[in-house]
């Protein structure tokens, strides 16, 4: 070795070269080790945090009380809309009373009434109108737990603090752990999260507003981002030919993918609102605003999927005779479909997690209702946590951290479709 | 050589093509005979490839291209406005240097030219057109147990016979082919160059070929190319036992190319 190192010095590295080379080699590939590290740490930071504050979320106290469906209150014969506006709170206090035969005064009684859910009364109404049987019985019947009690079940270190810093006296507590002992206190798994609106009450408010709510506007931005999107790549790429204008058009249309997302609610505020005067709040007006965004990402995509389209089937096609809308919708478009669809994905996703343009055509409004149409007024996902996250009781931060969960569960959802698409439809030409 | 006079398929003369201000062919004419295989020979970038192409039209498309001259296919002008290229293309096919099979099955890809063009009413007409395509190209025997698997999983000198079959499957009444089989090995090689030889019964052949020998097996004439003009043309033995010009004689023996 050292002998034809001698002999041709310029051909080959000396042993203190080549170990230098690979000290760099070494030390580049450590900068990269330590940076997917960080990347990953700091990934997993924010996960469990969103995981542990949110987890509790998904389940929820109940109080079983021995509640007497008096026929006074509920007359079997009154239609259910009237029904509705009983006061089935006496019911429940009579329950308490009878729990806690201890309860003196009327401040006491108050105190007691706070470990139950302001909704116990509503939904021992939907009890009756299910079950109108129910009425002149007395029956063991679980209702929600306030919020706080909810919150101290589920953090029980909040015992060790304290009088003054806990939101429980020393008096609810000792309810809480006498209702303990008889068992009538007990943790299930929160249904209402997913089947209820949004509320005032933590303990009531769930996700399937916001989540029908961003399910209408991506339909919206889907059904009017592709095809146009699609549309415009493929005259582009393979009709318009070459001219100034052209080329400013694609020049514009890059740009626009860049632009910050808030002037497209800017747009959507002044064009679809003020101007065309549709429905404010409205899963229809979110998606025409969230389909101007996306649909410069769908052009993007679909252009450099039609251009990654092999010279050679073009010229097979057109040497066949193959006019051209029948290269492009035989060949091409197929050819193409999985970079679109991989491209349309993302754009969906990014539309999915956006809220600043939302914010400017009214979505952030407190809607309790479910939209059953894309007309509803409505509040998407990221909007909801961003509502919430401004309340001030402490139960809407676990509510926070659960619809951060269901949405990054999504956004991974529709991540793994994009790569599944691109993994499988790989073309070998 | 026979005697018996052939028909002139192409008739091509005063050729010039310009890709922006630079020009690839200065001037060409070649009459091309019916049923005969013509090769065209000649230094790599001389024009051979620009001018295949003018003669379906496939370089339409390019931008800045210039073509002057005229292109007459059974005496009509090709590049007339009457005419529908489409219909020019069903009449005059190509074979490409890479083989390019659509990514379809072996079916779907003969079948496409017949069913774009209309030629056939239903199912059992499409069937037998790709038989007797796959067939012509000697390709059937290999294939006809999986007719639904992708033209891409064959092998490169069988995509080049699916790519042939696919180009006669519309009946056309030349085939030009670019180097065919620069891209496959002897044996694959040996295999088109017969069944070039057996198309010949029915089609004109417009073939180029880096490889001398190749042009000798398979052709009755020949054009020898130099920077954009044909040199010499004509029976392919007169001109590769006598060439008549300097510079096909050195290419001939090797000088350059
Ligand atoms: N699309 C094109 N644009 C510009 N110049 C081209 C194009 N195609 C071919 N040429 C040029 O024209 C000349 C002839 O090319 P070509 O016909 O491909 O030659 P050959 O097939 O004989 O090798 C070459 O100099 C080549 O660089
Ligand atoms: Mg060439």
């Amino acid at each position: 070795m050292t002998e034809k190192s001698s002999q041709h010095p310029s051909n080959f590295l000396t042993s203190k070269q080549l170990h230098k080379r690979r000290k760099a080699e070494q030390r580049f590939k450590a900068y990269g080790i330590s940076t997917i590290i960080i990347v990953i740490s700091v990934l997993l930071l924010l996960l469990t945090g969103i995981i542990f504050k949110g987890y509790s979320a998904f389940t929820k106290t109940e109080i079983a009380l021995e509640i007497f469906y008096d026929p006074k209150v509920f007359k079997e014969s009154i239609p259910k809309a009237i029904l509705k506006m009983r006061d089935t709170g006496s019911l429940i206090r009579r329950a308490l009373q009878k729990e806690f035969p201890d309860i003196k005064d009327s401040d006491e009684i108050r105190k007691a009434l706070q470990l139950i859910s302001p909704n116990a009364r509503i939904s021992l109404i939907r009890k009756v109108v299910e079950d109108p049987r129910l009425i002149g019985t007395t029956r063991l019947t679980w209702v929600s737990a306030s919020d706080n009690i909810n919150l101290f079940i589920k953090k029980p270190q909040q015992r060790k603090l304290p009088a003054y810093q806990r939101q429980l006296d020393d008096q609810k507590i000792a309810w809480i752990d006498q209702l303990r002992e008889r068992k009538k206190l007990r943790q299930r798994f929160n249904v209402q999260f997913f089947t209820n609106g949004d509320s005032r009450e933590p303990e009531q408010a769930g996700i399937l507003g916001a989540l029908m709510g961003s399910f209408y506007t991506m339909l919206v931005t889907l059904l009017l981002a592709f095809p146009i999107g699609i549309g415009a790549a493929i005259y582009l790429q393979e009709f318009a030919g070459k001219s100034r204008l052209i080329s400013l058009l694609e020049l514009n249309i890059s740009n626009l993918a860049a632009v910050p997302s808030i002037i497209f609610g800017l747009l959507g505020l002044a064009v679809f609102l003020n101007f065309m005067d549709f429905p404010r709040s409205s899963a229809l007006v979110g998606g025409m605003t969230l389909s101007l965004m996306t649909m410069p990402i769908i052009i993007l995509a679909a252009r450099a999927a039609i251009q990654a389209v092999p010279s050679s089937i073009r010229e097979a096609a057109e040497g066949l005779g193959a006019s051209r809308v029948q290269l492009v919708f035989h060949h091409i478009v197929p050819l193409a479909m999985p970079g679109i669809l991989t491209g349309t994905i993302l754009g969906m996703a990014r539309a999915l997690g956006e809220s600043a343009p939302l914010l400017m055509i009214g979505m952030v409004a407190f809607v309790v209702d479910i939209p059953h149409t894309p007309l509803d007024p409505t509040t998407v996902l990221p909007v909801q946590i961003f509502s919430w996250l401004r309340n001030p009781e402490q139960g809407f931060i676990e509510n926070t951290a659960a619809a951060i969960m269901v949405l990054l569960l999504f956004l991974i959802l529709m991540n793994l479709a994009a790569i599944v698409f691109r993994k499988r439809f790989d073309h070998k030409w | 050589m026979s005697f018996k006079s052939r028909k002139i398929k192409f008739s091509i003369s005063d050729l010039s093509l310009f890709y922006g201000d630079k020009q690839a062919l200065f001037g060409v004419d070649l009459d091309i005979l019916e049923q005969e295989v013509t090769a065209l020979i000649g230094p790599s970038g001389c024009g051979k490839s620009s001018f295949l192409r003018c003669l379906n039209r496939m370089n339409d498309k390019i931008d800045n291209i210039q073509i002057k001259g005229q292109i007459a296919l059974d005496g009509m002008d090709i590049y007339d406005r009457s005419l529908d290229i489409v219909r020019l293309r069903a009449r005059v096919g190509m074979v490409f240097q890479k083989p390019n099979p659509f990514p379809k099955s072996i079916f779907d890809n003969v079948a496409y030219g017949p069913r774009i063009h209309g030629m056939a009413n239903n199912a059992k007409d499409l069937d037998a057109i790709v038989h007797k395509s796959l067939q012509r190209a000697g390709l059937w025997d290999e294939v006809k147990d999986r007719l639904d698997n992708p033209g891409t999983g064959l092998s490169g000198g069988q995509q080049q016979r699916l790519c042939i079959a696919r180009a006669i499957a519309v009946n056309p009444e030349v085939i030009l082919m670019d180097e065919p089989c620069s891209a496959l090995d002897p044996i694959a090689t040996a295999k088109v160059e017969k069944l070039i030889d057996e198309l010949r019964e029915k089609l004109t052949i417009v073939i180029v070929t880096h490889n001398l020998q190749q042009a000798a097996r398979v052709s009755q004439k020949v054009a020898f190319f130099h920077m954009g003009k044909i040199v010499e043309a004509g029976d392919t033995a007169e001109i590769f036992t006598n060439p008549k010009d300097e510079r096909t004689q050195d290419y001939l023996t090797g000088r350059y190319g």
